[in-house]
């Protein structure tokens, strides 16, 4: 937000062509069009919510990888390179694939054999309506908290590097989004996330292509780096050894246990929005591979937006700043070096395509917002507490009406955040509270048959409560730092780390505890829905190379690879 | 995928590949025969001629491949 606040103060960054302009509207036109397509196909509940269980396990793996890959998740993260180095690329290798081959291989299966239609949908089969009150209305609220945040902050910048005014912006993208998602439901949603990340890739590979070769290569890239910042900016796990050695004030067990294990293993695993693309998939192979083809793309990521990051950092004239700084000195800041090297080497045409490209990330990330929020809306809150008895045509009508109100309420919310800047940094935190211990009441309900339903309900509760009781105790008094993330050092990346790590461990254990004193359900009411008890069908009869194991292997290995390289 | 069996996702994507990659090709040739006062860094490497002209070549390829009726997904 604060980033958005220094870009206000700058100039217009790049001024748009008369070609540039016709891309653009040309992908208007375009997702508008496919939402018009799929009216037809959106007809029943199946249809709008999950896509007919139908899609490949390419469109759900890229759908998958989509609705995470927003704009600002672009600019961001390009930001986080140019200010903090290599370090980086952790939130998309070890902070992303293990979790992704995690959800793939362990939890699918009982996400998709359950046949649940969401992630609160799982914790009422396995433990009871109170669980699945407590997440899917948090869930829900979150949300759309998020999708407003994410509108107004894209509309700031589609202000600060095009000149747009806000409230046309705000208002164009998130009316094109409630119509296509209204008209064809999660089907619109996820073919529009393929086509926005085809895009993405388009519009933003040519960055580091002809950044690399104005720098001559990666040594040469290296040693400008150096000589701008330090060396140490090109590394990715030699610095963490010691809080006060890395630009990051993080320790590689902050990064290991808190990022790879809690953190990212929470949202990729239990984060419905994403997890809800890989449920649309045809059939259990195709919903295993899914999530394994994402993390194979994911991978990749970090070329189209941490090496432009250090391409800033080692080729732009000018030096960013941070973001307080930028505003009192009118400067560009930090989160500004993605746009910056967009008009560094893209003329007209090429301008259009990296903006639509940003265009397209902001709108795949909102219409996940959505589609996840109608369909926890409808299904977890509708009709388990309001209305239990209606159509199927009913809940579709609610379906399309809720993505029309999400959006309406998204919209209020961007206003809202206008007003009340501070609110970001408050939901931001709210999210984080409730996935980290979800992870520990999902993951012991999918693999303990003894976990009960008030072990699963109370874990929950005393996590998220954990997890807020640890944060107003830093903000009350900071010196609690060292005692929160292990060191007065710590930044607020790295607390962020250790309270979700905290928290998951108080989910788990007060799980585990008031499980052992409760009487737990029957196995036999079990099936389908944990491990042991569940039968998962044999992959014997496909060949190796259509295996999800086969290809988890390879992704692995790749990932251990490129780790090594930048080490 | 190919919702409704009629038309598939891939195709959606090679129509705007192609669109796009003959728009910045166009721009590029333009701009090779026209060069501006102001130009980009690496301007010479004319790259919205290369990728402009490989983005439409992939974009044709899979609008073909992908056609409606061809019936595959």
């Amino acid at each position: 937000m604060t980033t958005a606040l220094a870009m206000l103060n700058s100039q217009q960054l790049v001024h748009l062509s008369f070609v540039d302009f016709v891309i653009v509207v040309f992908y208007f036109v375009l997702v508008l069009a496919i939402g018009f397509y799929l009216k037809e196909q959106a007809n029943t509940g199946e249809d709008f919510f999950l896509a007919g269980r139908e899609m490949t396990a390419w469109v759900a793996g890229l759908s998958f990888l989509s609705a995470n890959l927003g704009a600002l998740e672009l600019m961001g993260w390009a930001g986080a390179a140019y200010q903090y180095g290599i370090l980086a690329a952790h939130w998309y290798w070890i902070g992303a694939i293990p979790a992704m081959l995690f959800l793939a291989l362990v939890m699918m299966p009982f996400y998709y054999i359950s046949r649940t239609h969401s992630v609160p949908g799982y914790l009422k089969l396995r433990f009871g309506e109170s669980s699945r009150a407590l997440s899917s209305i948090s869930f829900a609220f979150m949300t759309v908290l998020m999708s407003g945040i994410n509108m107004y902050s894209m509309a700031l910048v589609l202000k600060i590097v095009l000149g747009w005014n806000i409230n046309v912006s705000i208002l164009v993208s998130s009316v094109t989004v409630a119509i296509y998602v209204a008209l064809g439901g999660l089907r619109s949603a996820i073919f529009n996330e393929v086509l926005q990340f085809i895009l993405i890739w388009a519009g933003a590979l040519l960055i580091p292509i002809l950044g690399l070769m104005e720098a001559g290569g990666w040594s040469g890239l290296r040693a400008r780096v150096a000589a701008n910042a330090s060396a140490e900016y090109t590394h990715l796990w030699s610095t963490l050894g010691k809080f006060s050695d890395n630009p990051m004030g993080i320790h590689w067990t902050g990064i290991v246990f808190g990022l790879g294990a809690v953190i990212s293993m929470g949202y990729w695993t239990t984060d419905f929005l994403v997890v809800q693309r890989v449920l649309s998939a045809k059939d259990l192979r195709a919903a295993k591979m899914a999530p394994i083809i994402g993390a194979g793309f994911k991978m990749l990521v970090p070329f189209i937006v941490i090496l432009p990051g250090l391409l800033g950092l080692a080729l732009l004239p000018i030096k960013l700043v941070g973001e307080g700084q930028a505003v009192v000195s009118g400067g560009h800041s930090y989160n500004e070096v993605l746009p910056l090297m967009l008009a560094r080497y893209c003329g007209p045409g090429l301008l259009g395509l990296g903006i639509t490209a940003l265009i397209a990330g902001f709108m795949s990330g909102m219409a996940g917002n959505v589609s996840a929020f109608t369909t926890v809306w409808t299904y977890d809150i509708y009709r388990a507490l309001i209305k239990k008895d209606a159509t199927d045509a009913h809940y579709v009508s609610m379906g399309r009406w809720s993505t029309v109100i999400g959006v309406a309420i998204s919209i209020g919310t961007a206003y809202l955040v206008m007003d009340f800047k501070s609110i970001m940094d408050y939901v931001q935190a709210l999210f984080s509270f409730f996935i980290a211990p979800l992870f520990a009441t999902v993951l012991l309900g999918m693999l303990w048959t003894r976990a009960t339903p008030a072990g699963g309900f109370w874990g929950l509760l005393a996590g998220t409560c954990s997890s807020v009781g640890m944060w107003a105790w830093v903000k009350m008094d900071p010196t609690a730092l060292r005692y929160v993330a292990l060191s007065p050092y710590a930044r607020d990346m790295a607390e962020n780390m250790y309270r979700a790590l905290w928290s998951c461990l108080v989910a788990a254990l007060v799980t585990v505890v008031v499980s052992m004193v409760t009487k737990p359900r029957p196995v036999a009411e079990l099936k389908g829905l944990v491990y042991g008890v569940t039968e998962i069908p044999s992959e014997s009869y496909v060949s190796m190379l259509h295996r999800p194991w086969f290809w988890a292997v390879i992704v692995g290995v790749g990932f251990v690879i490129l780790n090594i390289i930048f080490w | 995928m190919k919702p409704g069996g009629s038309i598939s996702i891939w195709f959606f994507i090679g129509i705007s590949l192609l669109v796009n990659g003959l728009l910045i090709l166009a721009a590029g040739i333009y701009e090779l025969l026209h060069p501006p006062e102001v130009r980009v860094v690496l301007f010479d490497l004319h790259a919205s001629i290369w990728w402009g002209g490989l983005l439409a070549a992939l974009g044709a390829g899979y609008a073909i491949y992908f056609a409606p009726g061809k019936g595959r997904d």
